[in-house]
């Protein structure tokens, strides 16, 4: 199980930075989700795979009895999910705007930036 | 001991853009809940800054969870010397920016997005824990976000593209880091860390999160081979806005790197080189980019990537020397960073130019106020006895002594590197003629502004002048001050003590 | 219209997806749910009822601006996490009350902090997705 999700780790980081690469804005933002996909994925590998309880102690013991799996790895990817939720949805509204204003979606086009302006 | 008084910056902020939030379409009262809620927030500083420096480190265990398991947040004296100087620049720019911001984008949030950015400023200063510390970046670049394409014009999307990007990029190479630091030492918990990771066998690996971190850290701080997203978007946005981004975000990368390499990441001799190379080239490469600029803002955003080169190069050499000057020279170039963009805007609200080739004679129609700007400028290139000059010594005598004699070179070619670009910048814009150009109908011009208006415009100005005059004439006191944090930064032991308890100082080594 | 299955579904999927959204935030405590997901599923029963109704008549139903949750789920989180100071604890210590409340079980301060970011998820999903879809 280990060695699948390294794989599927490995080809979100190749396959998001690959895309960051294009000159598409779209697949610019692409990128991004599968880049952030493959972290969470990452955290998730990186925290240990068990198959286990949730850490919660029952009401009548004092400690754990049975395998518990690590929540602190689940607390740090809804952390990260909900980040990047915000985020991916401000890149799309972002080249949505990008593309209005600019009437391109090629990334060669935008270098206004580098004119002498006003 | 747990002391609630920590978590109240943060609150603050918190509480005031909620309220902020409430009135959002009344701007006056925005203003002046803005104000107030700045100047309270200044003087909460000042008495934690005071508790703390004068008596000892505090911590707070968020949730009552206890330290390694918890979220802590930990006040030693680094973190609140930065609360205190991001509070007074805040201050400045939120008086500045009641003016200089066009009212249809106060509508559309700015002050609520301006006090969730001190927010998460405030809370990357105090937590002592590294996810956590990732969760303020990303408060801190999402409320940026706001602040860059606040206005949609053709520049600011543009730069905002290339500013989100490589942040997002940024976030993500931290992450990676945080989850593989995770994976191998069990614990987020800095002050922990500092103990687990050198039980570690395997240092390689640690070595390799060390790099992800620097790379992280350093997208956001700009340095060398990284910085190309900062000129291309720091211009675009208005002058408050640029001026607490230069002030602060860069600078808050840098808390970090000192953070995580003081306590988590001890440089060995690799990465120390690597680290001084990165700082000269900064240095050296930031302050090439300025001297070809004639956009006003543009060159200054080159300064700031030239200036962050000398903090950078003070981390390298890591020592207790090295990291004092490196402080103060922090301490020193928020103040005036911040000070700088908002004399940008001012410069550029009396002329309507940001070329400096269509710029003059300001000095012929001011001078009052060509002196007072004049206390950043020179602050800056650091003539004696003004704020850079100190910092800028400290760093030179100690590369000579660590016998770093490549990063002496490239400060002292960043240093006149600045001061030809300051002093060109001051005969063009000062001391050059210039004939009346025609007016631009869609900009308020100073003169056209009325007296109150003017006096907003000037008083942060001022303020923060005041704050750099002291910096440079009360030296001896802020050196006091910064060779207290490096010695904080170089022997970590109080400050684990403090988090994790004494109980557990023979743990660590 | 040829929405007629779909507008007829919607108005009473609508009230139905809000109960759920309340079950999966009043048992998210020990159990799985919680505030963001039941802000989630309280925002997809919105726009399931703008997908059927149009944008308009959503605006009509909601009565407020989406955005204006946010601020309201911002300050009951914010007096959540503040609670505890009266009391002496560090911030965002839980409080629990000793008698369970009927249905609801044990309340505590983590309850009134879920509500907060339930009505946070809530308004910032729909702001986006109302946003988005105005402008195409």
């Amino acid at each position: 199980m280990e060695i699948i999700l390294a794989i599927i780790v490995g080809l979100l980081y190749a396959s998001g930075i690959y895309l960051m690469l294009r000159r598409s804005l779209v697949k610019l933002v692409v990128g991004l989700v599968l880049l952030g996909n493959g972290v969470n994925l990452l955290i998730f590998l990186l925290g240990g795979l068990v198959r286990g309880k949730p850490p919660i102690i029952p009401a009548m013991d004092r400690v754990l009895g049975e395998i518990y799996a690590d929540p602190v790895p689940q607390a740090l990817i809804l952390t990260a999910i909900v980040i990047s939720f915000g985020m991916q949805s401000f890149a799309i509204v972002l080249i949505k705007r990008t593309y209005i204003v600019l009437g391109t979606d090629d990334m060669d086009e935008i270098h206004t930036t580098e004119e002498e302006d006003d | 001991m747990t002391n609630n008084l920590i978590i109240l910056p943060v609150m603050l902020q918190f509480t005031l853009a909620i309220v902020l939030l409430f009135f959002c379409k009344r701007i006056a009262a925005q203003k002046i809940i803005s104000i107030a809620g700045s100047i309270v927030a200044v003087v909460i500083a000042v008495g934690l800054f005071r508790q703390v420096y004068e008596k000892s480190i505090l911590t707070m265990q968020a949730g009552n969870w206890k330290a390694p398991f918890g979220i802590t947040f930990v006040a030693d004296t680094f973190s609140t010397t930065m609360i205190l100087l991001a509070s007074l620049s805040a201050l400045a720019v939120a008086v500045f920016s009641t003016v200089s911001i066009k009212r249809a984008r106060m509508k559309f949030g700015y002050f609520p997005s301006f006090h969730f950015l001190i927010m998460g400023l405030n809370g990357a200063f105090l937590t002592g824990d590294i996810f956590n510390l990732y969760v303020w970046f990303e408060v801190i670049i999402i409320s940026s976000f706001v602040f860059i394409t606040l206005g949609g014009k053709k520049v600011q999307i543009e730069g905002a593209v290339k500013y989100f990007t490589l942040n997002f990029l940024a976030s993500m190479i931290f992450l990676t880091a945080i989850a593989v630091l995770y994976g191998l030492a069990g614990s987020l918990n800095m002050a922990d860390l500092s103990g687990k990771i050198q039980t570690i066998k395997n240092q390689g690996v640690v070595q390799v999160i060390a790099i992800l971190f620097l790379v992280g850290f350093g997208i956001k701080s700009a340095i060398f081979p990284l910085y190309f997203w900062l000129p291309d978007s720091y211009h675009t946005p208005q002058a408050a806005i640029s001026s607490i981004f230069a002030g602060l975000l860069t600078k808050v990368g840098i808390y970090a790197l000192l953070r995580v390499f003081s306590l988590v990441f001890i440089p060995d001799d690799f990465m120390k080189t690597l680290v001084v190379i990165l700082g000269g080239l900064t240095l050296f490469s930031g302050g090439l980019g300025a001297l070809v600029q004639t956009n006003m803002r543009k060159m200054f955003s080159y300064m700031i990537v030239c200036h962050i080169g000398y903090m950078i190069g003070g981390i390298g050499m890591f020592t207790a020397a090295a990291l004092s000057g490196a402080v103060f020279y922090l301490i020193h170039d928020i103040i005036v960073k911040t000070n700088l963009f908002l004399a940008g805007g001012l410069i550029y609200k009396i002329n309507g130019e940001v070329n400096m080739k269509r710029m003059g004679s300001m000095y012929e129609q001011y001078p009052a106020l060509s002196l007072l700007v004049a206390v950043p400028l020179f602050s800056l290139i650091g003539v004696p006895p003004l704020s850079g000059f100190w910092p800028k010594i400290n760093l030179m005598s100690e590369s000579f002594v660590t016998g770093n004699y490549y990063l002496l070179g490239c400060i002292i070619f960043g240093s006149f590197i600045t001061l030809f670009v300051i002093t060109r910048f001051w005969s063009e814009v000062f001391w050059k003629k210039r004939e009346a150009l025609a007016r631009k109908p869609y900009i308020r011009y100073f003169d056209q502004m009325s007296r109150s208006q003017k006096t907003f415009l000037i008083t942060p100005i001022v303020f923060l002048s005041i704050i750099s005059l002291y910096i440079g004439l009360g030296a001896e006191n802020i050196f006091r001050l910064s060779n207290h944090i490096a010695a904080e930064l170089v022997d970590t032991s109080t400050y684990i003590d403090a988090v994790l308890g004494a109980a557990t100082t023979n743990v660590t080594p | 219209m040829k929405l007629l299955i779909l507008r007829t579904t919607a108005n009473f999927l609508l009230p139905l997806l809000l109960l759920f959204s309340l079950f999966l935030l009043l048992r998210g405590h020990y159990l799985p749910g919680g505030g963001f997901v039941g802000g989630i599923i309280a925002a997809i029963a919105f726009v399931l009822h703008a997908f059927a109704f149009g944008l308009r008549s959503t605006r009509k139903l909601l009565r407020v601006h989406p955005i204006s949750f946010m601020p309201v789920g911002l300050g009951l989180a914010v007096f959540s996490a503040l609670l505890p100071l009266l009391k002496g604890l560090p911030v965002m210590t839980g409080l629990w009350l000793d008698e369970p409340f009927p249905v609801v079980g044990l309340v505590g301060s983590a309850l009134l902090f879920d509500v907060g970011v339930y009505l946070v998820v809530l308004g910032v999903a729909l702001t986006i997705i109302f946003t988005i879809s105005e402008s195409v």
